[in-house]
């Protein structure tokens, strides 16, 4: 997308003020406090699938997110549990632990490619979920509870962040940081993708074989990015086990992996904020066909297939379109 | 004239196969050298084998003097050794222009942080590779479909595209793949004439072509290939003459090699 200069810079502030001024203000004259809960979700959800979309611009179907946001909030919820460590620390620390084993992990299977890489991905969730039911650390089903919300944050005295436990709204506050991560998340990309990496990364998606011969080194791009990849898995997966308290063995599941990746699909796989997007059409898509009770899964995946069937470049090409007719 | 390439005792086996057996040559510098064979005699094997695409079995290969042949392809890229591809290959959705900046990614001095960052060492190679991409596509005659998305291109302009990709690089030695394969004549002479302008540019080729009138126009020297043997080396009219190639080409293309 070729906006220009002012028009971005007018986008962006638009859209921070959505978010940070106009939701919040909206709800408490609504008095609809239960949005925060929703709109946090999305936002850390859509954290996620933007890593998701990240190794579809490398040309891999990633079905495996879920696996790093339960590593994640595994990370974040034993350091803070077992070693007193504080939230913010950890939140960092789960997204790089998950960068490190997504390295690890992806060494091997990351010359996989198309069904190969989505089928071992997939299995890569269900080996996180029986793990954490199967280590020690991770306490098996009964998961880790009761973990303290996130205590303040002060660098040199100054307070930073007020511990949440002591706010009156603690929902505002866990909306905040989650939107306030997307946003950095979001950013990240967006330069990823309009620096020479994205090409990059376009032409490994493109064309492995002549990216390397024109000097590309392709293993080590592919690693990067899954890395980032699973560093916003592990990030959101962290707030999730903060804001929950909890985190369980099913906290992410099959289930999950598989939405992340619906999320890029109906955004669009061409636009750095499709993920963005379709987590949000889709995660109220869904509470809105609640009412229709035992049609809802019905109808949701009816919707779906339509959907990608006219739209295959996802919800986001459709403001592409109107603007060339226009 | 010194030598670039050296090809010693190159041996590719797949299973009982033998598509490449024991073959040597070199390639001087500012050499056109073609390699010539018919279908199946494993020219485009020995090309991955000189690019390390393949790992031979035995034998090795040296670009001033150093040996290249066991490297991963990009590395072998880095050291100079880049080919182009018998199949049309391109990154179909990029503009024509986006494909050539990217294949100058060997040239960049930033690292990949600084491109993210912007650093202005990123800005300056991006500036550089920009003016470098425009001045390869009008060499190639490609400038006025810069902006155009790769996959759109006809068929010629496709092969010539592949060509300015691999310059790009600024390779020292370039290994096209059947250039002219799909053209017609005129195509072919602008192709040809095109060649010989890189390799007055001071650069070293190596080619496989089927299109023997062309190739005959073209090579300085030639290299046949049958069955993965070399069966003769030589100058086109000593390669015209060549009892060997005749007889392997007899009875099939007898006409093709321009007898
Ligand atoms: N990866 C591979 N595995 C097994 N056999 C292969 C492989 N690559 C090539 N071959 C075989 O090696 C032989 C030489 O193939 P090659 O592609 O090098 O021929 P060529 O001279 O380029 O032919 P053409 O003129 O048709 O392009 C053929 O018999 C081919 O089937
Ligand atoms: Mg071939």
């Amino acid at each position: 997308m070729t906006l220009n200069r002012n028009t971005r810079i007018a986008a962006v502030v638009a859209f921070l003020a959505i978010v940070f001024v106009a939701v919040p203000a909206a709800i408490s004259s609504s008095g609809r406090f239960d949005l925060y809960y929703t709109l946090t979700s999305v936002a850390l959800l859509s954290i996620a699938s933007a890593g998701v979309w990240l190794t579809f611009y490398i040309g891999r179907i990633n079905i495996g997110q879920g696996a790093y946001a339960l590593m994640g909030g595994y990370v974040s919820a034993i350091l803070v549990m077992n070693h007193g460590w504080s939230f913010w620390l950890t939140l960092p620390v789960a997204g790089l632990f998950c960068a490190a084993a997504s390295v690890l992990i992806g060494l091997p299977i990351l010359r996989l490619r198309g069904v190969y890489f989505a089928m071992v991905t997939l299995v890569l969730t269900e080996v996180a979920r029986l793990l954490a039911l199967a280590l020690p650390i991770t306490n098996g089903a009964k998961g880790i509870v009761s973990i303290p919300l996130p205590g303040a944050l002060s660098v040199f005295g100054v307070t930073l962040i007020p511990d949440f436990a002591t706010l009156q709204n603690s929902r505002l506050a866990f909306y905040l940081l989650a939107v306030t991560v997307m946003v950095v998340c979001f950013a990240v990309m967006y330069r990823l993708v309009n620096s020479r990496i994205g090409k990059l990364c376009q032409s490994l998606q493109q064309n492995e074989e002549l990216a390397s011969s024109i000097g590309v080194n392709i293993a080590y791009l592919r690693v990067i990015a899954y890395a980032v990849s699973s560093f916003f898995g592990g990030v959101s997966g962290a707030i999730f086990a903060a804001i929950s308290q909890s985190i369980y063995p099913s906290s992410f599941t099959v289930t999950d992996s598989v939405n992340f990746m619906l999320n890029c699909f109906l955004g669009g796989l061409g636009y750095v904020f499709g993920p963005m997007l379709g987590t949000l059409v889709l995660y109220f898509g869904w509470d809105l066909l609640f009412q229709t009770g035992q049609f809802q899964l019905l109808i949701y995946s009816g919707l779906m297939i339509v959907l990608m069937l006219v739209l295959p470049n996802g919800l986001l090409s459709l403001a592409e379109m109107t603007r060339k007719k226009g | 004239m010194a030598e670039m390439l050296e090809v010693s005792g190159l041996t590719k086996r797949f299973g009982g196969l033998v598509a490449v057996n024991n073959v040597s040559f070199s390639v001087r510098e500012k050499e056109i050298l073609s390699v010539i064979g018919p279908n199946g005699a494993g020219k485009s094997t020995l090309f991955k084998l000189i690019s390390s695409f393949l790992k031979p079995t035995t034998g090795e290969v040296r670009l001033k003097g150093e040996r290249i042949s066991g490297l991963a392809p990009h590395i072998a890229a880095r050291r100079g050794v880049v080919r182009t591809f018998q199949e049309t290959t391109i990154f179909r959705n990029m503009s024509v222009r986006d494909n050539v900046i990217i294949a100058h990614h060997l040239r960049s001095k930033a690292s990949l942080f600084g491109f993210f960052l912007g650093t202005g060492a990123a800005k300056t190679d991006e500036a550089a590779f920009g003016q470098s991409a425009d001045e390869i596509l009008t060499l190639l005659g490609l400038s006025s479909l810069s902006n155009e998305t790769a996959r759109n291109l006809p068929h010629g302009h496709l092969r010539a595209l592949g060509i300015a990709i691999g310059l790009a690089t600024n390779p020292s030695i370039l290994l096209l793949d059947e250039p002219f394969a799909g053209m017609n004549h005129d195509e072919t002479m602008r192709m040809v004439e095109m060649v010989r302008r890189l390799r007055e540019r001071g650069l070293t080729i190596l080619l496989v072509e089927h299109d023997m009138p062309a190739v005959m126009k073209i090579s300085d020297r030639l290299v046949v290939l049958n069955f993965g043997q070399k069966i003769a080396e030589g100058t086109p009219s000593e390669i015209q003459a060549d009892e060997k190639v005749i007889e392997a080409y007899l009875g099939s293309e007898d006409e093709a090699i321009g007898l």
